[in-house]
């Protein structure tokens, strides 16, 4: 039941913890640098799950859940946000572009498990 | 090697004795990284007496200090017996010249003294500490004081 | 290494590195006039990337201070803060704390407040002490369209609802069932929850089942499907949530806990959480509102049936037919009712499908792998090796006594291209753009231009040049060094330009370039150019040179390089730290360059400084002197000769001159220079090499005899033994000999000139 997971984010750090956190919980983990990658990438597999950043160059977060819910085949494909406020108003924009739900980083890769589970079954 | 004395005292240290210009001295162990045979320096221009040169280990520069003219001792003939100590301090290497290496002895801290205060000769500042072993007097080598100071042996 | 967050930690502080970098990019556009929406976010961005890495390490001074310059970052973005010079100014001045801050966290040695806090309080009478750091985050723009996007072609996930009907037991509608069925979980501690789930639940992506199983997952439940709203199916809009829930859970977590479950759906439907009577609600908090009204619904599947219930409702059991049709809103193609709409939709050329899935690997920048400095350098180090090698092969080669067109000799030949291309190629691996270097320089030129009040601005130009990671590393001091003395002493205050006609910020340039073989960086001023008069008298008055000696501009400039000279007639804030001209010069000369100045009166001054392109070989001329071989770097060399008695000179008594073309050059026993024998007075028929400096000064070096013509690996001398007056360094030789480097610029510049003999002394050097 290795879930396939697609993070999105600029910060390689953030992608470097991320890749970290989801390997070691046994997923299997693309990434991808910005929405422009992540749609490039996106094309190429089948995730399960999505995470991304909002503030990004080229394609940003809101513009890249943007694309993949217009994509047909991609609409259903859950969306974390990873966000560093967890303000309401803040989740309900990042709900209003799409995303499923959230992550607040710094992330606990428990949590952050718990979440991907969360939206995945 | 005969008389190792080992010494199951745990405040001991391990020194490698040698004789330089017929004296006999010795160093901490820890700082030794290889004994080799002597070979051709480069020699340095404008370099202090002592310096022998630089000599080429294995793809490194390694300096090379005619210890017994460091010291102030009658140089000692340079022949094929010289040998070098490979000395490492705090990442500076060196190598140092001597007649012939005799010894490595396990020394009980307690039986280290200080060096009297009272001579005038040159070697005197560069010696840490005596010991007595089989009735031999051994100083043991203050290697920070042997090293050329790093800015200044170019003058 | 085998801790994976340390080595994570460790990459944070070199992307830091890097977004501080572009952070000063985006600054320097912007005090460039350049107000664009998109410079302003790669400033905010690289603030933003920071603090969020720095709290994942909880490094709190870095997330704090990040957080308040991101904050007013915020406020250009947004538009209600226009910056002014001073705010840019201001911005930098953050960029440098934020730098510190950065470092001081990656080296675990906190910073004084006093380094921030002023910084801080200027920040926010900047921003004008806002209290809203909760909205920065999102820069939210498209959300109508997000939504009708969304409403438009998520609405599958509700509609497999449909299929699921038939395990439902639709007959109990009417029933109140309960007060019997729910009895079993009453007498336990747990909650009882309706759940009804708006249409924006489905849209979102998220699905019921899994909240249920996540609620499972905290203990027994009992759910109950409500399908009252389900209309008739005619009637049915795909798009709607029609169905509620009713589960009762048994479990000791507190509400918070069961409420979590349902954290990303909270505003996208109707929940309801009570604690079940009996149970404990040592939780229940005022915020939760805590519906106790039990829903009348009927209590349908236990936990165990959940699955097989609701598992047929897969969302991607969709029904083709009665499915809107495909939302226009896609902006991309407009031809998109063809078959394959997804295909189409596809927003890069499928040319790059290999890179695509390659994990981590970015395919817009360039692919990048971060490499372990040491393990670039052991390579070097080998490549080093292989050199020599291929060197004492071609030795032997030679004793052997082959003929040139051997194919031992051609075979050796193509060895010694290959050795070179691979040697090129390492040293690429070292090489990085200066512009890290030169931003640190921008941050000196402020720091110090204020400190002496003088408005100063840095221009750079060609910061993309390509140097050697140590030689970038090693140039720190020295050019910092000469931007303060550039700001401090070549720039006049504000006053005496505006008298002199220039305007009153004064510009420093220092750029960049390759040239020839070698790197030439020059740091220049537009200020006063040097006072040679003042420069005369300080140099007599500090006895560096004789009352009477005569000077040409030149000789003047370069007094500043003389150990002991300090222009300042006062002590500065910024110079008299100890470090003079001299020390930049044999700093330079330590990297195997060299630095030359050139100053035009009431125009300015300008250093240059030429480097090796590499730290790692040279090409070199091999000579004997006496017992010794050196290697003479090759690029010194103008020609070489052999002495004629018309060629040569006596000058003094002591020294002698060779006449080359018109010129006379001393004549230097590059034995006797260095100390390894007397001069040798007699040099008709000897070899000499004409050796050319920077500054345009010659020389020529009396050897023994030339050897040969070859590359050298160089061994620096300095880390095992230190400076030698005349050397720059050491190789080793085909027959595994020590043979030293010269460097002659060093070696003429410190040179006694003796060629004849009168007394025994050497001379004495330095």
């Amino acid at each position: 039941m290795s879930l396939e997971v697609l993070a999105v984010d600029d910060s390689r750090t953030m992608r470097d913890m991320l890749n970290l956190a989801l390997s070691s919980a046994g997923f299997t983990t693309h990434l991808a640098e910005d929405g422009v990658h992540g749609l490039e990438v996106l094309s190429n597999i089948e995730p399960d799950v999505i995470i991304t950043d909002i503030n990004m160059p080229r394609m940003d977060g809101f513009g890249f859940m943007d694309a993949v819910r217009s994509e047909e085949k991609w609409g259903k494909i859950p969306i974390l946000v990873l966000t560093t406020e967890s303000a309401d108003e803040l989740k309900a924009k990042a709900r209003a572009a799409g995303a499923t739900g959230w992550i607040v980083k710094p992330f606990d890769p428990a949590k952050l498990v718990k979440a991907l589970q969360m939206v995945t079954g | 090697m005969t008389d190792t004395e080992k010494q199951t005292d745990t405040s001991s240290i391990e020194l490698l004795s040698f004789r330089v210009g017929g004296q006999d001295y010795s160093v901490d162990i820890m700082s030794v990284r290889e004994i080799r045979g002597s070979a051709k320096a480069t020699s340095l221009p404008h370099a202090p007496s002592f310096v022998k040169g630089v000599i080429n280990l294995r793809g490194t520069v390694l300096p090379i200090l005619d210890l017994a003219a460091r010291l102030g001792l009658m140089a000692g003939e340079e022949s094929e017996r010289n040998v070098i100590i490979v000395v490492d301090l705090g990442g500076r290497t060196a190598g140092l010249m001597v007649d012939a290496v005799s010894d490595i002895l396990a020394i009980p801290t307690d039986e280290m003294q200080t060096p009297p205060d009272l001579a005038a000769d040159d070697a005197r500042t560069f010696v840490s500490a005596l010991t007595i072993v089989n009735g031999k007097m051994i100083r043991i080598l203050d290697l920070n004081a042997v090293m050329p100071p790093q800015d200044e042996e170019a003058a | 290494m085998s801790d994976p967050m340390a080595e994570i930690r460790a990459s944070f502080f070199i992307e830091c590195e890097e977004l501080l970098e572009s952070l000063q990019d985006g600054l320097t556009l912007m005090e460039d006039g350049n107000s664009e929406s998109e410079t302003i976010n790669i400033v905010f961005r690289a603030v933003h990337s920071i603090k969020g890495g720095a709290g994942a390490f909880g490094l709190d001074d870095l997330v704090h201070f990040a957080h308040r310059f991101e904050t007013a970052m915020d406020e250009v973005r947004t538009g209600r803060l226009a910056p002014d010079a001073d705010a840019i100014r201001l911005f930098f001045t953050c960029g440098d704390v934020l730098a510190d801050l950065v470092r001081a966290a990656r080296d675990d040695t906190p910073l004084p407040e006093s380094k921030t806090e002023p910084v801080l309080a200027q920040l926010d009478a900047l921003v004008g002490a806002q209290d809203e750091p909760e909205e920065e985050d999102f820069d939210f723009t498209p959300a109508t369209l997000s939504l009708d996007l969304a409403g438009g072609d998520l609405a599958m996930p509700n509609l497999p609802d449909i299929p699921g009907l038939p395990p439902l037991d639709l007959s109990q509608d009417d029933a109140d069932p309960t007060l019997s069925k729910t009895d079993a979980a009453s007498g336990l501690k747990g909650f009882t929850i309706l759940f009804k789930p708006d249409a924006s639940l489905y849209a979102s992506g998220n699905e019921p089942l899994y909240l249920l199983r996540a609620l499972r997952d905290m203990g027994d439940i009992e759910v109950s499907c409500n399908t009252d709203k389900l209309p008739n199916i005619a009637e049915l809009d795909p798009e709607l949530g029609h169905l509620e829930w009713t589960i009762k859970i048994a479990t000791d977590e507190p509400m918070e806990a069961v409420r979590e479950v349902f954290e990303f759906v909270d505003g996208l439907c109707v929940l309801e959480i009570s604690p079940n009577s009996g149970g404990s609600n040592e939780s229940l908090d005022g915020e939760f509102e805590t519906a106790s009204a039990l829903p009348t619904c009927a209590p349908l599947t236990t936990a165990d049936a959940l699955e097989k219930e609701v598992k047929p409702l897969p969302a991607e059991t969709a029904l083709p037919d009665i499915m809107p049709a495909p939302s226009n809103v896609e902006k991309q193609d407009p031809s998109e009712v063809s078959p394959e709409p997804v295909e189409q939709q596809k927003p890069t050329p499928p040319t790059d499908k290999a890179t695509e899935t390659t994990k981590t690997a970015p395919t817009q920048p360039r692919a990048t792998v971060r490499v372990d400095l040491e393990r670039v350098d052991r390579l070097v180090n080998l490549v080093g090796e292989l050199v020599i090698n291929q060197a004492m092969l071609s030795q032997s080669v030679t004793e052997a006594g082959l003929p040139p067109n051997s194919p031992v000799s051609t075979g050796l030949e193509e060895f010694l291209q290959l050795t070179r291309d691979i040697q090129e190629s390492v040293m690429m691996i070292r090489a990085q753009p200066i512009k890290s270097l030169f931003q640190r320089m921008g941050r000196i030129v402020r720091e110090s231009s204020a400190s002496v009040k003088k408005e100063v601005k840095l221009h750079t130009i060609g910061e993309n040049t390509e140097v050697d990671k140590t030689v970038i590393e090693r140039l720190a001091d020295p050019l910092t060094h000469m931007i303060r003395n550039a700001v401090d002493h070549g720039l006049e205050s504000p006053e005496k330009r505006e008298a002199a006609g220039k305007p009153r910020e004064g510009r420093v340039t220092m750029s960049a370039q390759h040239r020839s073989g070698r790197i030439l960086i020059e740091v220049a001023d537009d200020g006063a150019g040097i006072n040679r008069k003042r420069v005369r008298e300080i140099a007599i008055e500090k006895n560096l040179i004789p009352e009477d000696m005569l000077l040409s501009d030149n000789d003047i400039d370069n007094l500043l390089f003389m150990p002991g000279f300090s222009t300042a007639s006062e002590i500065s804030n910024l110079s008299g730290r100890g470090v003079g001209m001299d020390v930049v010069k044999s700093s330079i000369q330590s990297l195997g360059g060299r630095i030359t100045i050139s100053s035009v009166e009431g125009k300015g001054t300008t250093f240059s400084i030429s480097l090796p392109l590499t730290l790692a070989v040279l090409d070199g001329m091999v000579v004997k002197v006496g017992d010794e071989t050196l290697v003479v770097p090759l690029n010194a060399i103008l020609e070489t000769l052999t002495l004629t008695d018309d060629d040569l000179k006596s000058l003094g008594p002591d020294t002698h001159v060779v006449q080359i073309r018109g010129g006379f050059v001393p004549l230097l026993d590059l034995g006797a220079e260095l100390g390894y024998r007397p001069p040798q007075g007699k040099y008709v028929g000897g070899t000499v090499l004409l050796i050319g400096q920077e500054d345009g000064n010659r020389a020529a070096l009396a050897v023994d005899t030339i050897e040969d013509q070859r590359q050298v690996v160089i061994k620096g001398l300095e880390g095992s033994y230190g400076r030698v007056p005349g050397i720059a360094a050491a190789t080793i030789l085909g027959d595994g000999q020590i043979a030293l480097i010269l460097d002659p610029s060093d070696l003429v510049s410190q040179a006694s000139g003796k060629t004849k003999q009168r007394n025994a002394s050497v001379p004495l050097v330095g």
